[in-house]
């Protein structure tokens, strides 16, 4: 009782502030405000598959391009309104990863680090094959339109944009808690850690890693439709080994098998490459330098001292306050 | 375009060819990822970035004027010393770690050695000087001096590798390491500085790799990255545990790659090719064509 309550209170301040956010800041901080909430639902979907259910991906980059193609060529080309496009697109996903989830199975660990390598470095070259060009645009991609806000509301595309985001962001958090903390989120981390003595209980390996694939997948892709729209324009060199490399980054830093850390797992990835990027202004190219550097050294600083990430910090730090009390 | 049956006989020569001398640097990235995933039963993410940031040292050093085969060789000792200084110093706390962190760890170091070279040495595109100069070799016209050079270097490596393994006893010893590392330690091997040596040799070929893939694809802190996932291919379908035929992988995967992409799927989409290799291996035939069928004791 002690221990859920102040959380919950954290939660809701957090959500509240969240909320608050759009009204206070200017145009340009809204847009990075649903960046994170972008990345934080891609990475939510990503530790599901990595920390909770220790399947290695180090391709999601390819299903949130799916998720973000999917919406760009719904809404343009077919005239699909965003807010249907969105979960098709993420169906789609879901799809996919539920698919590549079925060789996955046959991998084991480092199989499906190498295959899903694969994936993230052969993507833009899929989305920019010759023979797609009438559908995804070819190599200059495809350009969107933000939605307004609705029923005459008196927001910007920005500020609307930000609070689709914001519940999106909270449906997909408060989803992944309950699937966690239920009998299949025990299913998914007992394949992870013991995966003969889960099969001897009775759980279908089989069909709980498919499906955490595709799950995953599903968070991927409405995160790449909602910063589809976000940026208002698709492009294959936007969803390269980079983009993929640094959702493994943000679950990492975030802390595995956690999802209240993705949250800053998301600032992180969301703010290291705009730090390089002002810092270019004055010590010039070398700054691009900076992000992976900083990502690097990060990742092995981690897994050596803080294999929990920021939000296990937070755990053991609150754990040793309330000892100390 | 080739019109008449003999030009097009040439035009499939020529791909040949070509596939061939790039499929003799996949192979010998392939055999410096067998080299440690023996050892170790993991694969090394950062080896193409390694293999980018020693092909940098190299190109620095003739860039100071040094001749080309002085700088090869310091370039190939450097790496040396610098692998095994890694495994000591970045690698070995995570011995015992789980595979996902590990896998972390490799990503982890190619991202700093990509930001390194960039940082050091800028990102725009270098060329990189071959010693293979002047016209093709033995009166052919399907490859260049530096392709024929490049395959030659390529087999020269092979070659040295299984001499070293064969008939030296440090090789032998680093075999019994290998196979069973308890066993090894009593009789007296220090198994921890066999992985050591291990993680130095495959920096090493990883350094050659890279010199003669960089006359080829030119020189950038990303260059390395499609030719590690073709050496992957490679390795995947001959298989991770048999140097042999990772390397037989490794040329295999270049020819294909290079006549898909001239006749099939077209240039632009070469690295699915590498893709569906590596994704239908593992499906259908899960240890490669040479690899060993391993099967787990419950």
């Amino acid at each position: 009782m002690t221990g859920t309550a102040p959380r919950t209170l954290l939660t809701l301040a957090l959500f509240a502030a969240a909320l608050a956010f759009p009204f206070l800041a200017s145009g340009y901080h809204i847009y990075q405000g649903a960046q994170v909430l972008i990345l934080a639902i891609a990475l939510i979907g990503l530790n599901l598959l990595t920390g909770y259910n220790g399947q290695i991906s180090l391709g999601h980059g390819a299903f949130f391009a799916i998720g973000g193609y999917g919406a760009a060529i719904l809404t343009v080309k077919l005239g699909v309104p965003y807010f249907l496009a969105i979960p098709l697109a993420s169906l789609v996903c879901f799809g996919a990863g539920f698919l590549f989830g079925f060789p996955a199975l046959r991998f084991g660990g480092l199989y499906l680090a190498l295959a899903t390598f694969a994936l993230a470095v052969a993507t833009p070259q899929i989305l920019a094959y010759k023979g797609f060009d009438a559908v995804t645009g070819g190599s200059s991609g495809v350009t969107l339109i933000k939605p307004r806000a609705p029923f005459g509301l008196p927001l910007s595309a920005d500020q609307w944009l930000y609070l689709v985001c914001l519940a999106c962001a909270a449906i997909l958090y408060f989803a992944a808690r309950n699937l966690v903390t239920s009998r299949i989120g025990r299913a998914l981390v007992a394949l992870r850690d013991q995966p003969i003595a889960a099969e001897t209980m009775g759980v279908d390996a089989a069909l709980y890693k498919t499906t955490c694939f595709g799950v995953s997948a599903l968070y991927a892709g409405v995160a790449g439709g909602l910063s589809a729209l976000a940026v208002g324009f698709v492009s294959p060199e936007s969803f390269g080994l980079s983009l993929s490399l640094s959702f493994l980054v943000g679950i990492v830093v975030g802390g595995l098998a956690s999802l209240g850390g993705m949250l800053f797992g998301a600032l992180f990835i969301e703010f290291v490459p705009n730090l390089a990027d002002q810092l270019s202004v004055t010590f010039g190219e070398s700054a691009k330098a900076l992000p992976g550097a900083i990502y690097g050294v990060l990742l092995i600083l981690a897994m050596a001292i803080m294999p929990g990430g920021v939000a296990g910090a937070l755990r053991s730090a609150l754990r040793w306050a309330s000892k100390t009390k | 375009m080739p019109s008449s049956g003999a030009s097009r006989v040439n035009e499939f020569l020529h791909q040949l060819a070509s596939g061939l001398a790039l499929g003799g640097v996949y192979a010998i990235m392939a055999l410096a990822l067998v080299m440690i995933y023996q050892a170790t039963q993991l694969v090394n993410f950062a080896q193409g970035e390694m293999a980018m940031f020693s092909t940098y040292f190299a190109w620095k050093l003739t860039d100071l004027g040094w001749p080309y085969w002085r700088a090869f060789a310091v370039t190939v000792v450097v790496s040396f010393l610098g692998g095994i200084a890694l495994e000591r110093i970045v690698v070995r706390p995570f011995a015992k770690a789980p595979v996902l962190a590990s896998v972390i760890v490799f990503i982890g170091l190619s991202l700093i050695f990509n930001a390194l070279a960039g940082w050091l040495y800028g990102y725009s595109t270098t060329d990189f000087p071959t010693p293979f100069d002047g016209r093709p070799w033995f009166g052919q016209r399907y490859m260049s001096a530096h392709e024929s050079g490049s395959v030659l270097v390529s087999l020269v490596v092979l070659a040295l590798v299984w001499a070293f393994f064969r008939f030296t006893p440090l090789g032998l010893a680093m075999r019994a390491a290998a196979q069973n590392p308890t066993s090894s330690r009593l009789v007296g091997i220090r198994v921890g500085w066999m992985l050591a040596i291990g993680w130095g040799l495959a920096a090493a070929i990883g350094a050659i790799a890279g010199m003669m893939a960089a006359p080829i694809v030119y020189l950038d802190p990303n260059m390395m990255a499609g030719i590690l996932l073709y050496a992957f291919a490679g390795a995947v379908l001959g298989g991770i545990d048999n140097p042999f035929g990772a390397a037989f992988g490794g040329f295999a995967v270049g020819v294909v790659e290079n006549l898909m992409g001239a006749y099939v799927v077209g240039s632009e989409v070469k690295l699915s090719v590498a893709l569906a290799i590596i994704v239908g291996v593992l499906v259908w035939r899960p240890s490669g064509l040479f690899g060993r069928r391993i099967v787990a004791r419950v």
